[in-house]
């Protein structure tokens, strides 16, 4: 075989596999949404961020302002400290509300912004300070079966008799971690 | 009789330890043949056209066999995956799942395997008929390293190959996947690839991806040239040593792909 | 200047215990033609091998220029190496290069040469072998005797000073064996180099060689110029010159006593 012919299909070879890489980044994956020019960071703390990972979104009506750069945990206040990169063309108010969002009810959480009605923007390393944790789905649930139980012993208001009616259900003991902070209340 | 059990179970543990000690001592060799490789591969960097001539060998004409499957692939990863997903209701995700199984794992996978079975085999074959043959040593003779000539060079364009053999893959596979999906089945073109692109990421999936080719490329030419270097000099020799080129290739990729995908997730 | 190029002294070598030379001497003269014959399995070609440093003696030493070859490190081998041509037994030739970049590979690999000359110099050297117009064909087109030639054209190519030659007979017909014949002659006189021929064909040997070395049993069993050979009344040496079936080399490989073991029911 000619050494001529040999380098030209190489080349080719060489190109293609360059521009089916280049088409994997650009078309299949993210890299054309992913690459933010110039940014700033913000953190948010959190009592719970759920299953909140880096790299997870961060859209502001819908669209993709930003991403969760890290996440730390503050051992002083037990919260979580998530830290946010949004891109320099969006500039947010001082006020803005940090809140953890599902796609659908199972999908990857991600954190929605909110805009306040501050006139000072948020700048690199300033802390959004109104924040809504992540709807954990066990809590949600078993807040749910506990609002059922109580329903029906509500006007009677006695805590007494909620009791044996949650046993007459014979639930399981997912209703009684419901009921645990509701009787202790009372 | 108890003598005969005796002598049986010392045969069977003596087979056990034979076959232990031979794996170990080929394992050494071959990681040898590894080292001498790296340490002389000045020559097939400064004579580039000798890997360029291998790259051709060894990729560009893997590319029919590397290309078709690929297609085929990818059609049947939409067919299989849109029967699967419409029972969710979720059919526009089949993007998502073509693009995410080619490029994590049957991309560099099914192309490493493709390649020991193309490639690899021709490479053993070729340098143990060098050998048997006694080309190898006519080199020696010459006063030129046949690890530098012909192994070296080999070795580098198997590695170069690979990666671009398992994009082209992956590529391809996506283009079969979108065709049955798209004008076959019916689902929504726009969908089909923006929930792929919301879900693909470019380093956890396909930088990833293309790391496993990298290390596949890297165990599979050297294994068949291990296998080639290391085959007796015989006809036998030669076909047992494609014959084992393409086992011990094909365990390899199995097993580094398992690892690999444990440390990828696990980071 | 020693007239000696190369110089074997108390020469030992084996293979697991079972030892192939015991104490071999010779010495090769510059500007000779000379010849170790031996039947097969005496261990002819090894020698080559030990001159060429591929092996290590286990006893003993080889001297090429002077230099000890099994105490030089890999450079120093490579620069004797230089100094050698070899012919190997089946021609060796690189099949994946046409006769042409055959014979062109050594100046490739050790000189910076220009194109052109490399052109001119490698149709001289298949020009002194006859095959100028075979340059272009691949060496799986030669005829068994042409290979030959090729390979010689090839081991000549760097003007060495010492040529080995490995049954460079073995499987000619009658004609090429003339010329292969007198080409090893010519070459030698014409270069000035000293040419080492390993064979068993006396008949062609006794015609051009300068002296002869008979090996047998790991020991030099004879030695002198053809006529002083061919008029020996040494037992070993005129059963081999004149081609008898048995005598001091046994027909039988060393065995038990026949009648015992066929009668006998354990081996």
């Amino acid at each position: 075989m000619d050494r001529t012919t040999i380098d030209m299909w190489v080349g080719i070879f060489v190109t293609l596999g360059v521009a089916a890489l280049l088409g994997l980044a650009m078309k299949v994956g993210n890299l054309t949404t992913n690459t933010i020019g110039e940014t700033y960071t913000v953190t948010a703390n959190f009592e719970n961020i759920g299953g909140l990972k880096p790299r997870a979104p961060v859209k502001s009506a819908g669209v993709v302002v930003g991403r969760v750069a890290d996440i730390t945990f503050d051992s002083a206040t037990y919260e979580a400290v998530v830290s946010l990169t949004i891109d320099k063309r969006y500039p947010f108010p001082k006020d803005t509300f940090a809140n953890i969002y599902t796609a659908g009810l199972l999908g990857e959480q991600y954190i929605g912004l909110e805009a306040g009605g501050d006139e000072a923007s948020l700048a690199n390393g300033d802390k959004i300070t109104q924040t809504q944790d992540a709807v954990v789905l066990e809590k949600m649930i078993s807040q749910f079966l506990y609002n059922k139980a109580a329903e029906p012993a509500a006007p009677t208001g006695n805590s007494e008799s909620t009791k044996p009616e949650a046993d007459a259900l014979g639930a399981s003991p997912l209703d009684n971690i419901g009921k645990q902070p509701a009787t202790t209340t009372e | 009789m108890k003598s005969g059990i005796l002598v049986a179970l010392v045969r069977g543990f003596r087979m056990v330890g034979r076959r232990c000690i031979d794996g170990i001592w080929r394992l050494g060799a071959g990681m040898r043949l590894f080292w001498l490789t790296l340490i002389s591969s000045g020559e097939s960097f400064r004579r580039f056209h000798l890997t360029i001539r291998e790259v051709y060998f060894t990729g560009v004409m893997s590319l029919i066999i590397i290309l078709v499957s690929a297609f085929f692939v990818g059609m049947v990863l939409g067919l299989q995956g849109y029967h699967t997903l419409q029972k969710y209701g979720s059919s526009e995700a089949i993007g998502v799942l073509v693009a995410l199984a080619l490029v994590r794992e049957l991309g560099p996978v099914v192309t490493a395997l493709l390649f020991a079975g193309r490639a690899g085999t021709a490479i053993t074959a070729e340098i143990g008929l060098m050998k048997a043959t006694e080309q190898l040593s006519a080199m020696e003779m010459m006063a030129v390293s046949p690890i530098a000539r012909v192994v070296a060079p080999r070795f580098w364009a198997g590695v170069i190959a690979m990666p671009i053999l398992a994009a082209l893959f992956s590529m391809v596979g996506i283009l079969g996947g979108y065709l049955v999906a798209v004008p076959l089945i019916g689902v929504d073109a726009g969908a089909f690839w923006s929930q792929m692109q919301a879900s693909v990421d470019w380093q956890h999936d396909i930088l990833n991806g293309v790391i496993k080719s990298v290390v596949f490329g890297v165990a599979c030419t050297m294994i068949a040239l291990f296998e080639g270097y290391d085959a007796p000099p015989t006809a036998e020799g030669v076909s047992r040593a494609t014959t084992r080129t393409v086992v011990t290739s094909s365990l390899a990729v199995l097993g580094l792909d398992f690892i690999l995908t444990s440390f990828m997730l696990s980071v | 200047m020693n007239s000696n190029i190369v110089e074997i002294d108390n020469l030992s070598f084996g293979y697991k215990g079972r030892m192939l030379h015991q104490g071999i001497n010779m010495v090769f003269p510059r500007g000779k033609v000379v010849a170790i014959m031996g039947g097969s399995g005496s261990g002819k070609t090894t020698l080559l091998r030990l001159i060429g440093g591929q092996i290590k003696p286990s006893k003993g030493e080889v001297r090429v220029d002077g230099q000890v070859v099994h105490k030089q490190d890999r450079e120093g081998i490579y620069k004797l190496r230089r100094k050698m041509g070899m012919l190997f037994q089946h021609g060796a030739l690189f099949t994946d290069l046409s006769v042409f970049e055959n014979v062109a590979f050594p100046m490739r690999e050790h000189t910076d040469l220009p194109e052109s000359m490399i052109r001119d110099l490698v149709l001289m050297k298949l020009n002194a072998v006859g095959l100028r117009g075979a340059y272009k064909l691949m060496p799986t087109e030669l005829s068994g005797g042409m290979a030959r030639r090729v390979a010689i054209a090839r081991a000549i190519a760097l003007d060495p000073n010492i040529i080995m030659y490995d049954e460079p007979f073995a499987g000619l017909d009658p004609i090429s064996m003339g010329v292969v014949c007198d080409l090893i002659r010519t070459l030698n006189d014409a270069l000035g180099a000293t040419s080492i021929i390993v064979t068993h064909d006396v008949e062609e040997t006794f015609r051009f060689a300068d002296y002869i070395y008979f090996v047998a049993n790991g020991v030099v069993a004879a030695e002198g110029t053809p006529e002083e050979l061919r008029n020996s009344n040494l037992p070993f040496v005129h059963q081999f010159v004149f081609g008898e079936k048995d005598g001091p080399v046994p027909f039988h490989y060393a065995a038990g006593d026949y009648a015992s073991e066929m009668l006998g029911s354990d081996l």
